[in-house]
């Protein structure tokens, strides 16, 4: 049962073979033996859970079911749920207990899904491995030695150890892609604008985007019919016709135009990562696709761009934090200026105090146009290489990340090393284009090995198509880790 | 202590990867961020190395290029103007660290 998909849960509960509230107990039991050592979970809240359980069967009872009716689903902490600690991975937070919804949690409330608690998380989303966390670093269900990628790492390690049945993410410059790639699940960034940030607590307001988690392409699908959708209060969310993210799962993939960019194969890649991304390809032929060289000549130039917008757009984010209207006070100041000044020096951990240092200089006079401005003419230059590349092609394919997970402590103490593991990712939030990753094998040391695929704006139902088809054939998304095995 | 606005305005030369600990200074400054003296040096290592990572942003020619800052280029919305939030102060005051008669109350600012 913890390896069934949305679809078999869905039609468990359908057929009354199981109620909600027996599933949410059941992975609310595997969340309490096995959280312990992952430390996926923030808070889980059984009484909670099991009152939205209940609820839930209720309108299965009463034959008022949707697709995801009953099914438990872990939130990632960035997301405000009413009545529910929501924390962002910092002790700035570590008291606020949300006084409303965020438009995503909404939704799932809406199509009667149960919330089974809130997911660990780099600090404000900050960072490539969860290691920032004020609540502690998350295991790789996979190796308890490596990191489970970041910043969505909670709903990552949560998800490939069946802790529940999916999850929600956040990606502003990778944070679902590449903890999913290195915990071998599935995940999805939509187009920038197609999920509500609404109630999503802001890191970098141009490329925070929300998307699901879960074990295959079929259940993303089902999860992105819920996610996605208009909602005025995003200033930046998109007027589109709802659509159903699965209508074109089956279509057949015979005359595929997949772009493989040469910078995506180049230099820094490990020699296990290619060697699985290549299998992943020949499957992809097998299945009818082409193959074709396309150049994304910008993209070294993405991690750079990025670290100049995301931590502007962070400093000005994270200003709100004060200490007056929610979240951490220090508890002794002199001044008002004393009371701000340390209570974000208290509230905030390392990584996140650098980013707002280094958003707030790039920002400030003189800076501006050399760093800001700058940053944001390249941003175009890297968005033109995929409207040239997406000429030539319908996806673009490559790995998810350079390595596998690296170890737990290896690139903690160096800023800079970490955000490079992110080099294929980035480009992608920069140019507002859907991402995505699938579980594509195991590399050397055993550890999973994700296979990135990228999309045209709003091409979501094709790219889970492509994904779909893909794992039809395989079976790498099926694969748990050998933590507990046992079904 | 120089006040907020003399930073705001002072024109700076652009002098790429030589922060000093002033700078660090004055940027924790404007951040509202309370950096310990014996943490300075720290700072500025971090935040030297980001700017180096960063550096090669300049080697590019970007003449002519328009900024982008958003991926899509959406318009400003504008709804009718009526009330559309109740008053739900209580709940959200409610998570403040110290309220009191329905405000939030700081150290005193003016004497």
């Amino acid at each position: 049962m913890f390896n069934a998909s949305l679809k078999e849960l869905s039609g468990l509960l359908a057929g009354k073979k199981i109620s909600s509230v027996e599933l949410t107990q059941a992975f609310l039991n595997r969340i309490g033996e096995l959280n312990p050592t992952l430390n996926a979970f923030i808070t889980v809240d059984e009484g909670k859970s099991l009152a939205q359980a209940q609820a839930a069967d209720a309108l299965i009872a009463a034959g008022k079911a949707g697709p995801l009716t009953g099914i438990p689903v872990a939130q990632k902490d960035i997301f405000c749920a009413e009545g529910w600690l929501s924390t962002c991975g910092s002790k700035m937070l570590h008291n606020f207990v949300s006084p409303y919804d965020a438009h995503v949690i909404e939704q799932f409330n809406r199509a009667g899904a149960v919330n089974l608690g809130k997911t660990n998380m780099d600090e404000f989303a900050m960072g490539s491995s969860n290691e920032t966390s004020y609540y502690g670093k998350v295991k790789n269900p996979w190796d308890v030695n490596a990191v489970p990628g970041g910043s969505s790492g909670g709903s990552a390690a949560a998800v490939a150890a069946r802790l529940c049945p999916a999850a929600t993410g956040t990606d502003t410059g990778g944070s679902i892609r590449q903890p999913a790639a290195l915990t071998g699940i599935s995940g999805i960034k939509p187009t920038y604008g197609v999920v509500s940030r609404y109630g999503m607590i802001a890191f970098a307001s141009s490329l925070d985007q929300g998307g699901p988690m879960a074990k295959s392409a079929e259940d993303l699908a089902l999860l992105m019919n819920v996610m996605a959708g208009f909602d005025p209060r995003d200033s930046t969310s998109l007027e589109r016709e709802k659509e159903d993210y699965g209508r074109d799962l089956e279509q057949p993939l015979k005359g595929l135009r997949i772009g493989l960019p040469k910078e995506y194969f180049a230099e820094g890649l490990a020699a296990d990562v290619a060697q699985a991304i290549e299998a992943a390809l020949a499957e992809y032929r097998k299945l009818g696709a082409e193959t074709v060289a396309v150049s994304l000549p910008n993209s070294k130039l993405a991690v750079p761009v990025y670290y100049v917008l995301a931590p502007a757009e962070a400093s000005s984010n994270l200003a709100r934090f004060d200490g007056v209207r929610y979240g951490y006070r220090a508890p002794e100041y002199a001044d008002l200026a004393d009371m701000y000044g340390k209570s974000r020096a208290q509230g905030f951990g390392a990584e996140v105090k650098r980013r707002i240092l280094i958003g707030t200089y790039v920002l400030s006079a003189g800076y501006y146009d050399a760093y800001y401005l700058k940053a944001q003419k390249l941003r175009r230059l890297i968005a033109r290489d995929f409207t040239e590349a997406f000429a030539r092609c319908d996806v673009i394919m490559g790995p998810t990340t350079p390595t596998t997970a690296f170890n737990l402590g290896e690139k903690s103490d160096d800023p800079v090393s970490m955000y490079l593991s992110d080099i294929y990712t980035i480009a992608v939030n920069l140019a507002g284009l859907p991402g995505m990753s699938v579980p594509a094998g195991f590399g050397k040391d055993g550890r999973p090995v994700g296979l990135q695929i990228i999309g045209n704006y709003f091409s979501e139902a094709k790219m889970l198509n492509v994904a779909h088809r893909y794992q039809k054939a395989t079976d790498w998304h099926t694969r748990m880790p050998p933590l507990h095995g046992e079904e | 202590m120089i006040p907020f606005y003399a930073y705001r305005f002072k024109v700076l030369r652009v002098n790429f990867m030589s922060l000093n600990l002033a700078d660090v200074k004055r940027i924790a400054h404007l951040a509202r961020i309370a950096v310990e003296e014996d943490e300075m040096p720290g700072y500025l290592q971090q935040l030297s190395n980001i700017l180096g990572l960063v550096e090669e942003m300049q080697a590019v020619d970007t003449t002519g290029i328009e900024p982008m800052a958003h991926a899509q280029d959406v318009v400003l919305r504008l709804r009718d103007d009526v009330v559309t939030e109740t008053d739900r102060h209580a709940a959200y005051q409610a998570v403040a660290p110290q309220v009191e008669a329905g405000l939030y109350l700081v150290p005193k600012v003016i004497e």
